[in-house]
């Protein structure tokens, strides 16, 4: 494993921990919203698809980038907008 | 990552990411600050977003910018338009997406590294567990989805040998991603057997997604969108080694954490093993097995009540229990419910819900849906704290909910769902179940509630019961 590996493996492994420490503090009447806004984190792999697509000579894998963008923004924006309509119903006690 | 002094911008915008991802899942904690710690989140990745678009010399523009845009159409119109019932559809459909994306990121990767012939063993590896994972978050979401959306059945589907299926297919896709790393790593000139092989184990893992999500019942889903929930998050972190991307891996990690925790919470609300939900395909099983004793026992002894009957008992109550499940979802009730429930309230009577972990299709689904009808989240109960409150409750309203209320799960060994914690509706004084027949639950089995003498039954479609309910008690 190369220094940069194991590097990374401790950021990775210090972050589920993290992880861990956060979402078991919520509960389980947002369990839904958490779900839905954890979804769009992963969306973070537009990141990852952006880095891809735009370098990439046009072939097989420039397809698949192109198509990977889709998909990762897709999941992003609509998990955001998602999580924040599902968010805004939820209200203390009050009248009407 | 280059060994100057200063690491690129982009680099700290990945930071800062990260840091606002970690401040605004904490902030998800309380209902009051949820809403802030979703738009954190959101900034978050807006910045890493615009620094990615902003640092890299791309050559394709228009063609990322279509795909962006496209998705985020795609995605906002869909997330705008959902109905609160269909939450765990759209959240296996996002899931499925992210899934996919880190898949075809890493078959994308490989490819390049394959042409350039610069693959480590480091980088092959990490490549094809990204791959391999986000292929099957990717298929088991679809499928997911296909259940959840009735487009297909939602009861399980076990044929003769599915376990040996499974496992040739799991060991076709290990034995191809070891031979890609290996082909890569000692003939790296010749590429064709490295594709071949790669794109193997990636079709051997989306088979599989498909084939592990096929078994899985109904009511085993919040088990299985959560665990898919996790697979995604794994999937991106492993793409984040691939590109040595840290916001990547720390996000991934993130989500991964959260969708495991949420895995086993569900798993110890039903009592069972991942395992178990995984591989035992549950309802077929309690199917078969309860009908030959379900046949005469459970017909004659259930009571029937009337609207007025029951109207009647819930207005002259000092404290009603409302215990939901998916029926309410399906029937669309829980504005109906809210109306009663209101109705209830202006006559002095304590209202309040009581919410079993797996209610539902996906974690915390009930309560979302009465967040919907504006119940305020206060009067939501979980069952470690209603249950005591069941015994001072002279009525216990079951809407749609079935199995999570079986006091069977307490003392009969047999049942296959002894064990299960369960919301002790039968300690109330009166129970009312509301059901659009006496058709059993998930689980397949009678409930044994049915035929307790306090329990009476009223039959139809629960919108349209809670509706005549709330007129019932305006006219006592």
């Amino acid at each position: 494993m190369s220094e940069q590996l194991l590097t990374e493996l401790t950021i990775f492994i210090l972050a589920v921990f993290v992880g861990i420490e956060v979402i078991s503090k919520v509960p389980t009447t947002l369990h839904t919203p958490l779900m839905s806004a954890t979804n769009a984190i992963h969306g973070i792999v537009l990141v990852g698809a952006l880095l891809v697509a735009g370098v990439e000579a046009p072939r097989l894998g420039a397809i698949l980038s192109v198509i990977a963008v889709f998909f990762a923004s897709l999941n992003v924006f609509g998990g955001f907008v998602v999580t924040e309509r599902m968010l805004t119903m939820f209200r203390p006690r009050s009248k009407s | 990552m280059t060994d100057t002094t200063f690491a690129p911008p982009i680099e700290y915008a990945y930071l800062i990411t990260g840091v606002l991802f970690i401040v605004g899942l904490r902030l998800l904690g309380s209902p009051k600050t949820a809403r802030l710690g979703n738009r954190i989140a959101a900034a978050g990745m807006l910045i890493s977003l615009v620094a990615v678009l902003l640092t890299s010399g791309f050559v394709s523009w228009p063609i990322l910018i279509i795909g962006l845009v496209c998705g985020a159409i795609v995605g906002i119109a869909g997330a705008q338009n959902v109905k609160m019932t269909a939450m765990p559809q759209m959240v296996a459909i996002f899931n499925g997406a992210g899934g996919g994306a880190a898949a075809m990121v890493a078959a994308a990767e490989f490819l390049t590294h394959l042409d350039a012939q610069s693959i480590t063993p480091d980088v092959s590896i990490t490549i094809l567990l990204s791959a391999v994972v986000g292929a099957m978050s990717f298929t088991g979401s679809i499928l997911a989805y296909l259940k959840l959306q009735e487009l297909m059945t939602g009861r399980p589907i076990v044929y003769a040998g599915q376990q040996i299926v499974n496992a040739l297919l799991a060991l076709i896709m290990v034995g191809a991603s070891v031979f890609a790393v290996y082909t890569c790593a000692t003939d790296p000139t010749n590429t064709t057997p490295a594709i071949v092989a790669f794109f193997g184990a990636m079709a051997a893992a989306a088979a599989l997604g498909v084939l592990v999500v096929l078994p899985i019942g109904g009511a085993d889903m919040p088990v299985i969108i959560s665990l898919l929930n996790s697979f995604t998050g794994l999937a991106a972190a492993t793409t984040g080694f691939v590109l040595s991307n840290n916001v990547l891996i720390i996000s991934g990690a993130l989500v991964g954490a959260s969708g495991t925790l949420l895995t086993l919470m569900m798993g110890k609300a039903m009592n069972r093993s991942v395992t178990n939900v995984l591989f035992g395909a549950f309802g077929a099983v309690a199917t078969s097995g309860a009908s030959s004793g379900a046949s005469g026992a459970s017909s004659g002894t259930v009571r029937e009540a009337s609207v007025d009957d029951v109207a009647t008992m819930l207005a002259y109550a000092n404290q009603v229990v409302i215990v939901p499940g998916y029926g309410m979802a399906v029937a669309q009730a829980q504005h109906s419910v809210r109306e009663l429930a209101d109705q209830l309230e202006s006559r002095g009577v304590t209202v309040k819900y009581a919410i079993h972990p797996v209610a539902g299709r996906m974690p915390g689904h009930m309560n979302v849906l009465l967040a919907e009808a504006n119940v305020p989240y206060p009067s939501l109960f979980d069952m470690e704290d209603i249950n005591p409150d069941f015994p001072r409750t002279d009525v216990a309203l079951v809407i749609g909910a079935n199995d999570v209320t079986n006091p069977a799960a307490r003392y009969d060994t047999a049942s296959p769902i002894y064990g299960m914690p369960i919301l002790d509706v039968d300690k109330a004084e009166r129970v009312v179940v509301l059901k659009r027949s006496m058709k059993p639950g998930f689980a397949g089995i009678d409930n044994a509630l049915y035929e307790d003498p306090r329990c009476v039954m009223l039959f139809g479609d629960a919108k349209k019961s809670v509706d005549a309910l709330t007129a019932g008690v305006k006219r006592v």
